[in-house]
C-alpha cells in the first residue's frame, strides 16, 4: 500500500513540474513570440497581477486562515515593501527628476546600478531588484515585529482594529513632508526598475522576462510559506488557531509562535508590495489605503480560509474578472446592441453581486480549507466520467483494482 | 514548618503552599495547601463549584494566583502576593507572607516546558487536525530545531524522530487505528484517552487530569482506573486528578484532598475520607434538625 501510495505521490510530483514546465513555456512565449493582439494585450497584465495577488493572498491566508490572527494591516506592509522597493532601485541620475520638490533626497544610491557595475546593465536589473525586493521583505518585516510587541496580546476583532490603524497610521507617515527627502512625500515615486527592465539582450535579438519575473519570485515565494505551513512550525500555527489555551498547555508560546507568523506573513506581504510597484511603475502612498486589504481579504475569504491552492485560484479569478471579462459591463455595448445599463459603474454592481451569490453557496470558499492536488483532480475527472458512462468505468475499476 | 519543608523538598514532586485566588470579591480557592509525592496518585476532591478547576489554573499558570507559592521539583515555580487594588480587597490569610520575594508568574507553556501536562475538564482536542497530528503538535516543544531549519527540511531526521515516538505513543494507547481520523470524530471516551496521549507527548513528570472520567460509564470508567495506573508505571509518572466519580477515586488515589467553597475541609487516604463526616456533610448536605 505505501509503495503505491509512494509511486502515486511520485508520479503527482512529475505531473505537477510538467505543468510548471509548460506554464513557464508559455509565459515565455507569450512575452515574445505571440503577437500582440488585444486578446494578449489584456491577458498579460491580468497574469502579473494575479501572480501578486496570489502571494498577498497566500500571506494573508498564512495569518488569518493559518494562524487565527484577524489582522487587517495587508495594505500596510505592502506600503512598506513598495516604497523600500522603489527608494533603493531609482537610477541615480533620475533622483534629480523624480524628486524634483526635495533637492533629488537624500539618498544617493541604487541596487541595480551598483550591481550594475558589476555584472552590466542586465544582471543589475535582475540581480538588483532581487535584493531591492528581498530588502522591501525584510524592512516591512522589521515593522511587523516592532508593532507585532503590544498588538498581537490582543484578540480577534480588536487585532483587526488596531492593525486597521496602523494601516492609517503608514499611510499618512509616507505621505509627510519632513520625511519627503526619503519618501518624497506625497508626490509619487517612478522610474524605478520595473517588470519591462527585465530582458536580456543576445546578438541583437531581445528576449523579455516581463511576466515570468514575477511568476518566479511569487512561485519560491509559495513554496516557502508551504514548506512552512507543513513544517512543525506549520501545526503549531493551526494549533493555535483552533486551541489557543490547549496550544499554550501543549508548551507552544503564544506570543513567540503569532510573532513569527505574523513577521513571516509580513514579510511576504512587503515582497508583494514590492513587486506590486514594480507592475504600476509608478506608486503613490495614497493608493495603500484599506480598501485594499479588503480586497485582499475578499480573494482569500473566496479562495477558502486555510487553502494555499484556494487563494491562489481566487486571486486569479477575482483579478480576470475585475480588470477583464466584466469589462464589457462598463462599455455601453453588448453585442452590438446598446444597453443603457451598461456604463462606467456598473461592472462593479454585478461583480458585487456575484461575491454576494459565491458567499451564499460556497460560505467556505472554492476550496474550504482543502489543497487543490492532481489526484484529487484525477479523482473528480474520474467521478464526473464515471457518471457519464457507468458501465465502462465499473469494468475499468474492477481490472485496476486488482 | 520550614524542617517539615526540607525533609519533604526531595520527594514532592509539588508543593502548593497557601495558594488563594481572588476573583473580586469572590474568594474561589482559599489558602490551599497540598504536597504531591513521587510516582503516587492523588487526588482532588469536591462538589460542584468549590475552586477544584481554579485551582488546577493557578497550578497551571492560567490564573495568576492573588496570593501563594507553588514549587515544582522543589523550586519555586509560581509565586505571588495581592497587589493595586487587590491589597485593599484582599479576603484571605497571608497576606504578607510572600511580598518580599517578588512574583513569578510563568505562562502556561513554560510550565508545560517544566515537565507539566494536563487535561481539560471540556475536551480541548484540535478539531481541525487527525488524531496523529494532535499528539504530533504536542511535541513540538521539546523538538531541537528553530524555524529556518523546520521550514527548507534542514533537520529531517528530528522531524523524523517526532513522527516515530508519535506512533509509537499512539501505538501504546491503541490509537494507532484512528490516527488519520479527525480528532473529533472520534467517540468521547477516545477523545479522552487521545487528551492523555496527547499530554503524555510532552514528556510530562507531573500529569494533571481534570475530571478525566466526566461523562463515562462504569464500563469505561473502570477501563480508565487501569489505564492511569499503567501510565504511571510506565512513564513513571505523578499523577493528580481532580474528579467527581467517588469509585474511582477512592480506587486508584494513594491520598485525598478534599475542598468545598474553596477551603480545603479534609485530607487522607480514601479510607478516611469514606468515613469522614465533613465530607460526608458537603457532599450530601447537612440534615437540618427538626
Amino acid at each position: 500500500m505505501t509503495k503505491i501510495e509512494q509511486k502515486k505521490s511520485k508520479k503527482g510530483t512529475w505531473i505537477a513540474l510538467c505543468c510548471i514546465a509548460a506554464l513557464y513555456v508559455l509565459l515565455f512565449l507569450i512575452d515574445n513570440v505571440f503577437p500582440s493582439t488585444s486578446f494578449i494585450v489584456m491577458l498579460t497584465p491580468v497574469l502579473k497581477k494575479g501572480a501578486i495577488y496570489s502571494l498577498l493572498c497566500v500571506s494573508m491566508n498564512l495569518l488569518n486562515g493559518f494562524t487565527g490572527l484577524f489582522s487587517l494591516g495587508q495594505a500596510g506592509f505592502m506600503l512598506i515593501g513598495a516604497y523600500t522597493y522603489a527608494i533603493f532601485t531609482i537610477p541615480v541620475a533620475e533622483h534629480m527628476s523624480v524628486y524634483q520638490y526635495f533637492d533629488g533626497g537624500a539618498i544617493q544610491f541604487s541596487i541595480p546600478e551598483a550591481i550594475g557595475s558589476i555584472l552590466g546593465p542586465t544582471g543589475g536589473a535582475f540581480f538588483g531588484s532581487i535584493i531591492a525586493i528581498i530588502l522591501a521583505g525584510c524592512v516591512a518585516a522589521v515593522f511587523a515585529a516592532l508593532i507585532g510587541i503590544p498588538v498581537l496580546r490582543l484578540k480577534s476583532d480588536y487585532l483587526a482594529i488596531a492593525t486597521l490603524g496602523f494601516v492609517e497610521i503608514i499611510r499618512a507617515v509616507f505621505q509627510w513632508n519632513s520625511l519627503g527627502v526619503i519618501t518624497n512625500g506625497s508626490n509619487q515615486l517612478r522610474k524605478y526598475t520595473a517588470f519591462s527592465d527585465m530582458k536580456l539582450t543576445i546578438g541583437g535579438a531581445t528576449l523579455k522576462f516581463g511576466t515570468i519575473f514575477p511568476f518566479l519570485i511569487v512561485m519560491l515565494c509559495i513554496i516557502v510559506i508551504v514548506l512552512l505551513i507543513n513544517s512543525s512550525y506549520g501545526r503549531a500555527f493551526k494549533a493555535i488557531r483552533d486551541d489557543e489555551v490547549a496550544a499554550e498547555a501543549m508548551g507552544i508560546s503564544l506570543f513567540k509562535h503569532k510573532m513569527l507568523s505574523f513577521v513571516i506573513s509580513c514579510f511576504f506581504a512587503g515582497v508583494g508590495g514590492a513587486l506590486l510597484a514594480m507592475f504600476q511603475t509608478t506608486i503613490k502612498a495614497q493608493s495603500f489605503t484599506s480598501a485594499m486589504t479588503y480586497e485582499i481579504l475578499l480573494m482569500v475569504v473566496i479562495g477558502g480560509i486555510g487553502s494555499v491552492s484556494g487563494s491562489c485560484i481566487a486571486a486569479f479569478l477575482y483579478i480576470a474578472c475585475s480588470e477583464w471579462w466584466l469589462r464589457f459591463l462598463d462599455s455601453g455595448k453588448f453585442l452590438g446592441l446598446s444597453v443603457p445599463f451598461f456604463r462606467d459603474g456598473f461592472r462593479k454592481v454585478v461583480f458585487s453581486v456575484v461575491i454576494m451569490i459565491i458567499v451564499l453557496f460556497f460560505s467556505r470558499g472554492i476550496m474550504g480549507d482543502r489543497e487543490l492536488s492532481f489526484s484529487g483532480i484525477a479523482g473528480g475527472v474520474k467521478k464526473l466520467s464515471g457518471r457519464l458512462k457507468k458501465k465502462d468505468i465499473e469494468e475499468k475499476e474492477d481490472t485496476g483494482n486488482e | 514548618m520550614s524542617e517539615n519543608k526540607a525533609a519533604s523538598e526531595v520527594k514532592n514532586v509539588l508543593h502548593v503552599e497557601n495558594v488563594t485566588m481572588q476573583f473580586g470579591g469572590v474568594v474561589a480557592v482559599n489558602n490551599l495547601s497540598l504536597d504531591i509525592p513521587q510516582n503516587r496518585i492523588i487526588a482532588l476532591i469536591g462538589p460542584n463549584g468549590a475552586g477544584k478547576t481554579t485551582a488546577f489554573n493557578c497550578i497551571t499558570g492560567v490564573y495568576q494566583p492573588t496570593n501563594g507559592l507553588v514549587e515544582f521539583m522543589g523550586k519555586p515555580m509560581v509565586r505571588s502576593h495581592p497587589t493595586g487594588k487587590m491589597k485593599k480587597q484582599y479576603k484571605g490569610e497571608n497576606a504578607e507572607m510572600y511580598v518580599g520575594n517578588g512574583i513569578i508568574n510563568p505562562t502556561p507553556d513554560k510550565i508545560t516546558r517544566l515537565g507539566i501536562a494536563r487535561t481539560f475538564q471540556n475536551i480541548r482536542l484540535w478539531k481541525s487536525m487527525t488524531v496523529f497530528d494532535n499528539v504530533l503538535v504536542a511535541k513540538h516543544m521539546r523538538a531541537k530545531q528553530n524555524v529556518f531549519s523546520a521550514t527548507f527540511r534542514g533537520n529531517a531526521k528530528e522531524e523524523r524522530r517526532m513522527r516515530d515516538e508519535t506512533m509509537s505513543l499512539l501505538e501504546e494507547q491503541g490509537l494507532d487505528k484512528v490516527k488519520d481520523d479527525l480528532a473529533t470524530s472520534l467517540p468521547y471516551g477516545l477523545q479522552r484517552r487521545l487528551e492523555i496521549a496527547r499530554a503524555l507527548a510532552t514528556d510530562p513528570k507531573l500529569l494533571l487530569l481534570d475530571e478525566p472520567a466526566a461523562g463515562m460509564n462504569p464500563q469505561e470508567t473502570q477501563e480508565l482506573a487501569e489505564f492511569i495506573k499503567e501510565i504511571r508505571e510506565k512513564y513513571k509518572l505523578t499523577v493528580f486528578l481532580i474528579e467527581h466519580h467517588m469509585d474511582l477515586v477512592m480506587r486508584i488515589s494513594d491520598y485525598i484532598y478534599v475542598i468545598d467553597f474553596g477551603s480545603e475541609i479534609a485530607r487522607g487516604v480514601p479510607m478516611e475520607i469514606q468515613n469522614n463526616q465533613r465530607v460526608i456533610d458537603a457532599y450530601l448536605g447537612v440534615a437540618e434538625d427538626e
